[in-house]
């Protein structure tokens, strides 16, 4: 899971980690007061959404003035901002983060991640903060530096003490360095998150070690034991339907093709977007409908698949292993029903009970196109919408 | 032979009371599988279609000589439950609950990595399965085959799909595993293809993997100067944005990292015959023996 930017550094205060002075705003006489309160001559703008890089598509500004906050707040929201990481369409901005300007001297970077090769929480730190650490890891990877923690009791001091030389870090702010990545650890393991991201983390013309800007992933499986995070969920910021299947425990992802399809399995689910392509085709979604699927789950699966206005033929492809053929035969016959099918269907089916699956589709009078295989059913969804 | 499970593993099943848990054990009976008792704390004494049920591992163990466990309990628990395995000092447990957090994992690594003993499949894994022998797990038994061909894999219904293939063709496996979609897993290919690499009766690996992480590329620098056998591969999620989660907690490409693209190329480099369609895996196969 995902939360925005105020939300991360209210949790790394909570770590006693140093952040700038500000709150979040909803409108643009919100954001003039929240200004106010935080004091001082040079404020800062900042969209929330969750993605990264939004300074160079417009989404963080300075403002010099109480009505300048004001003015570039209105702008702000309610704007599409797209980032490299937004994808073309943009996300829609519905807060904004106001911050107090600090004369800065110089920009690190510092995460903390789960490291799955190694199998250990990682520290990634570099003097190169401010640009994305693929940027950095493209052109001077000799200036990121990277350590383990070996146990789960956190890294050691001596650990800590040599990445912050290796950062430049000398005197107080080495000691300061230290202690934010022993709260950052802290707090990682505490949260359950999979990525805590502190880029830049910042050295003030004063010496002060400030979190400029904040990023924290969670644990999907661990909510359960953080309802105060699941709070901070805002499902504005998610695609409708991901959101929606997610009611029904279906796994969805939304893309931009035009061929739907429905499948059980994960593995399974982006192999079949894959054959889709290999087709000449392209996928319109990802959809794992899990193992064992319920009536109402492949109801639910195909509604979800046509409220997408770009589909113009729906792929099933079901290996059913423990799960019967026959009832999944049922259940496709049964959400067909209850939704409005327009769009060609094909259908392939494999596994325990085939036979009579293949048969209750066939005698349904359905216009179900049939499909043996994988590549097969591909080929026909494609030449379907030829 | 075939390697982790076969006709004399004796299993036990974690959480055998719950509903997943006797289905599944049912159908693994059904196989041939010795499932010998059950573990569900505070249930001891009873029995599920005859098989005894304890209230620990280490009871279940004692009174009845298993050594493997496939553990069915909710996610919460499943790390415990792993725990209690390991310290039972088993030889093999396999996780097919999904949905553990992966911290827990972490620890539960760091403290199998001290013991040794007690080999780990998934968690949020099929299980394992020695065709004709011994089935461990929820994948279905009768579109195996028993023969040459070990399969590793990181998916469950994408493993069926290729089982299928293979049978189909008349290429029978000896054994099956499917590793698990989770970050962090017990065992990864690279400890599979060492045992396949040993197992005189497998004679070619199929081993399919997916975006996220590193396996598949750890997986390609072992083969390349470790095993002899041919190996044949396919990765799911070609078409995979970055950045989502594809379904399995550990499918996802992150800053650019773990693309098909990167794995295929990896794979290929260590002489892997990677099959372009998921539907050819079975045919890739084929064409490898032949040759």
């Amino acid at each position: 899971m995902k939360i925005h930017e105020y939300q991360a550094k209210e949790i790394l205060s909570q770590y006693q980690i140093a952040v700038p002075l500000g709150k979040v705003a909803h409108t643009p006489e919100q954001a003039k007061s929240v200004a106010r309160e935080v004091g001082g001559n040079l404020w800062v703008v900042k969209a929330q959404i969750h993605a990264g890089g939004r300074g160079k598509g417009g989404g963080v500004k300075l403002a010099h003035s109480l009505e300048e906050v004001e003015e570039l707040s209105r702008t702000m929201i309610g704007m599409t901002l797209v980032t490299y990481q937004t994808g073309p369409e943009g996300k829609k901005v519905n807060k904004v983060l106001i911050e107090k300007g600090y004369a800065l001297d110089k920009e690190y970077y510092l995460a903390l991640v789960l490291d799955r090769s190694s199998e250990k929480i990682s520290v990634i730190g570099s003097p190169e903060g401010g640009v994305s650490i693929e940027e950095v890891a493209k052109k001077k990877p000799e200036k990121i530096f990277k350590d383990s923690a070996d146990t789960l009791e956190g890294f050691k001091p001596d650990q800590l003490k040599s990445l912050a030389q290796k950062m430049g870090f000398l005197g107080d702010a080495q000691a300061q360095f230290q202690a934010i990545v022993a709260a950052l650890y802290k707090a990682f393991v505490e949260k359950d998150a999979s990525l805590v991201e502190i880029n830049p983390l910042v050295s003030t013309k004063e010496g002060k070690l400030l979190a400029l800007d904040a990023k924290i992933n969670f644990d999907d499986n661990a909510l359960y034991r953080h309802p105060e995070i699941e709070q901070l969920r805002d499902f504005n910021e998610e695609d409708p339907k991901e959101v929606e299947a997610s009611k029904f425990n279906l796994s969805y992802i939304h893309l931009d093709g035009n061929i739907g399809c429905m499948v059980n399995g994960a593995g399974l689910a982006m192999a079949t977007m894959d054959i889709i392509k290999l087709a000449g085709g392209e996928p319109a979604n990802f959809l794992d409908v899990g193992g064992g699927a319920s009536q109402e789950k492949v109801t639910e699966a195909f509604k979800l698949i046509l409220s997408d206005k770009n589909v113009k033929a729906v792929l099933v492809n079901i290996f059913g292993g423990i799960m019967r053929c026959d009832v999944i035969a049922r259940g496709i016959l049964d959400a067909v029903k209850h939704v409005e099918m327009n769009i060609p269907l094909v259908v392939r089916l494999e596994g325990t009970n085939v036979e009579e699956g293949r048969k209750i589709l066939k005698e349904s009078g359905l216009k179900i196109i049939s499909a043996t295989t994988m590549k097969d059913a591909a080929q026909k969804a494609v030449r379907a919408i030829q | 032979m075939s390697i982790l499970v076969h006709k004399n593993t004796m299993v036990m099943v974690q959480g055998l009371t719950g509903k997943e848990g006797t289905f599944h054990a049912r159908q693994c009976v059904a196989y041939g599988t010795q499932i010998v008792a059950g573990v569900t704390p505070g249930k001891g004494g009873e029995a599920v279609d005859g098989i005894p049920v304890f209230n620990s591992v280490k009871e279940a163990k004692e009174k009845t000589g298993a050594n493997a466990s496939v553990i069915f309990v909710p996610p919460k628990f499943g790390a415990a439950a792993i725990r209690e395995a390991a310290d039972a000092q088993l030889d093999l447990m396999i996780c097919i609950t999904e949905g553990i957090p992966a911290l827990d994992m972490l620890k539960l690594k760091q403290y199998l990595k001290k013991q040794k003993k007690t080999r780990l499949i998934g968690p949020n894994c099929p299980g394992v399965i020695t065709p004709g022998e011994c089935k461990v797990g929820i994948m279905p038994g009768h579109i195996h085959k028993k023969g040459k061909v070990g399969v590793i894999s990181r998916s469950g219904t994408l493993t069926y799909e290729a089982v299928d293939q293979l049978t189909r063709l008349g290429l029978g496996q000896s054994t099956c595993i499917g590793i698990g979609g989770d970050s962090i897993i017990g065992t990864q290919f690279v400890d599979l293809l060492e045992l396949f690499e040993k197992d005189p009766e497998t004679k070619a690996i199929v081993m399919i993997g997916e975006i996220g992480g590193s396996a598949e590329e750890e997986a390609a620098d072992f083969i390349k100067k470790n095993v002899t056998k041919p190996v044949v591969g396919f990765i799911a999620g070609m078409t995979a944005p970055e950045g989502k989660r594809m379904g399995h907690a550990g499918a996802i490409i992150a800053g650019g990292k773990g693309t098909a693209t990167e794995k295929i190329a990896a794979l290929k480099a260590a002489g892997v015959h990677v099959s372009q369609s998921p539907a050819d895996i079975g045919e890739t196969v084929a064409k490898v023996l032949r040759s």
